[in-house]
């Protein structure tokens, strides 16, 4: 479809090197999406190809941006809370997570511990159930469709013992400003003790395949190279950096919720592999190897649950109204099955926030294309892009950064929230 | 309802889906995915998600229509060969959902291009996306019979 390439330009390429080659092999330009079958979001990547290899990579999003920050600005805690909650499907417990830490934060309220053990829980479930998806993802953009619906099979399971535990599937609901809607009982400990037998049998196979299979080696080894030196000046998060051998991850390094006492170390590929790439291989043994992980802390967290409310109010009209006499400032962060993902709230004596900023991990981590994606194949491309696990959703929302034409060709113009509220403000509400 | 091999009498064989993302928040894309992968499995039915539209029969839309997004689903639906059907899935191309009244919404959906089928739900479970296919398909069937 979008792979046609109307974008040509034939060029000398005013680089430096061999002068003569650029005259025979033209550099062409291919726009890929937003709307592109290999990719499942709207973002357009413009790919400046020679022969085969990728020269040049410019990532362009905003094509999601939904405008939920303002959004949240408009609506009581308790609305808001929701709306976090449908920031991105995939992780629909990050956000309200993090949003609810923020809250707490701001307003000074206090969790019961019972609901941080309840939070970790479902959160390291949706890190299975995100992972699983994200390798049934790679199996399909590297053609191995058997992978996809393997671990899709695999993932159907654990999206029922989530509608057991919260009543959905997908955007559970199950957040609440100090605490946990539901309580998990003992009827529900049976299911988690049942699915979590499954899943390190299905976790043992899984990594299995993805460290002996030929396909998936010849396919991703030495493919998209994220060198240790770009992830950490480029602050990459999640799997991603920790691909590249960087010990990053926000449960070990600030133990908030319930992770300080479970105790999570960093999954890097120097400990399972013996060395490290940066390639899309050592991405993947990353993932699989969390989801082993994932269903540690759940058995270790079921261990050290203690009893008592999971809930700080039972009343949300009388939360808005205690919250209303708090003013603030508070941080929520969670290590999300992409990266870190820093949410700000200031409250301000009213019953909703008057500032909240989300920060999502696919900010930092589609900066990481261009290093992957230079002097690569174009077969490549979707393998290397979906290796960051981007999701889109969770990104556009940030800063928006545009080309000034007119001033200079290659100077991006970065606007301020200052400047950015009063363009919004001209274009929309006037 | 009548059954399902009368019903493609008019198209001659199984539908083709196309799914465009409108700026969904990707909940029911990936149901859309549960959709077609083993437990649901819909590619028993011959239901295929096609890579361009232009082989598509049935565009399955997701999300609130963000503003940069407009011209492209426009394009899209104009792309598709007709007789074609639009299914709005999720409550945010149904109706905006929770997103409404944001600055760079143009939803909902029907606001945009001509919606046949509504599927409802935050996000709406795989039986009920499919059940929404079999529903475009009726209508189909019964456009080509001169019932509509």
């Amino acid at each position: 479809m979008a792979k046609s390439g109307d974008g040509a330009k034939s060029g000398d390429g005013a680089k430096s090197g061999d002068g003569r080659r650029r005259e025979i092999v033209p550099t062409i330009t291919i726009p890929i999406g937003p709307i592109h079958p290999a990719l499942k979001e709207p973002v357009n990547f413009r790919i400046t190809v020679e022969g085969e290899e990728i020269v040049d990579v410019d990532v362009r999003s905003g094509y999601n941006h939904r405008g939920i920050e303002w959004l949240g600005l408009r609506r009581n805690w308790i609305q808001t809370l929701y709306l976090a909650e449908r920031i991105c499907g995939i992780c629909s417990w990050v956000h309200p997570f993090c949003y609810t830490q923020a809250a707490e934060d701001a307003c000074n309220i206090e969790v019961p511990e019972r609901a941080d053990f309840i939070r970790v829980i479902i959160a390291e479930l949706e890190r299975i159930h995100s992972h699983l998806l994200w390798v049934g993802i790679a199996g399909y953009e590297i053609g191995y469709d058997t992978i996809l619906h393997i671990t899709w099979q695999v993932r159907e399971k654990i999206l029922d013992l989530l509608e057991f535990l919260t009543g959905n599937r997908i955007n559970y609901g199950m957040g609440m400003i100090g605490g946990v809607r539901r309580d998990i009982e003992e009827k529900h400990i049976l299911k988690i003790d049942e699915n979590l037998k499954y899943y390190k049998e299905a976790a043992d196979q899984l990594i299995n395949i993805g460290l002996h299979d030929k396909t998936i080696e010849k396919r991703m080894k030495n493919c998209g190279i994220l060198p240790r030196k770009d992830a950490l000046e480029l602050s990459i998060l999640g799997p991603t950096t920790r691909g590249s051998g960087v010990r990053k991850d926000v449960r070990q390094d600030e133990g908030y919720a319930a992770y300080g006492d479970i105790g999570v170390k960093a999954v890097v590929p120097q400990d399972i592999l013996g060395s490290v790439t940066g390639d899309v291989f050592d991405r993947t043994v990353v993932r699989l190897v969390e989801l082993k992980q994932s269903v540690e802390i759940i058995e270790n967290a079921l261990d050290m649950m203690p009893s008592g409310p999971v809930m700080y109010e039972k009343k949300p009209l009388k939360l808005i109204k205690q919250m209303q006499k708090e003013s603030g400032e508070g941080i929520g962060m969670h290590e999300a099955p992409r990266g870190e993902v820093i949410q700000y709230i200031r409250a301000d004596a009213s019953d909703k926030p008057a500032r909240w900023k989300i920060r999502s991990p696919t900010i930092n981590n589609l900066l990481a294309c261009r290093p992957m994606l230079l002097g690569d194949q174009i077969a490549d491309i979707p393998i290397v892009v979906a290796s960051i696990d981007p999701c889109i959703s969770c990104t556009d929302r940030v800063t928006i950064v545009e080309r000034d034409e007119k001033r200079s060709k290659k100077k991006e113009v970065l606007f301020t929230m200052q400047e950015l509220r009063g363009r919004f403000k001209r274009k929309v509400f006037v | 309802m009548a059954p399902i091999p009368k019903l493609l009498k008019y198209l001659g064989r199984s539908p083709w889906i196309y799914h465009i993302n409108t700026g969904s928040c990707n909940s029911c894309d990936i149901e859309i995915v549960a959709v077609l992968t083993p437990r649901y499995d819909a590619e028993r039915f011959g239901v295929v998600l096609v890579e361009s539209p232009r082989h598509a029969d049935i565009l399955l839309v997701t999300g609130p229509v963000c503003h940069q997004n407009l011209d492209r689903v426009k394009r899209v639906y104009e792309q598709t060969p007709d007789p074609k059907m639009v299914i709005a899935v999720g409550a945010c191309s149904s109706t905006n959902g929770v997103f409404d009244g944001s600055y760079c919404i143009d939803g909902p959906l029907d606001d945009v291009i001509p919606v046949d089928v509504y599927v409802i739900g935050c996000p709406p479970r795989p039986e009920n996306i499919l059940f929404g296919v079999v529903k475009a398909i009726q209508k189909l069937n019964a456009l080509a019979e001169g019932e509509i």
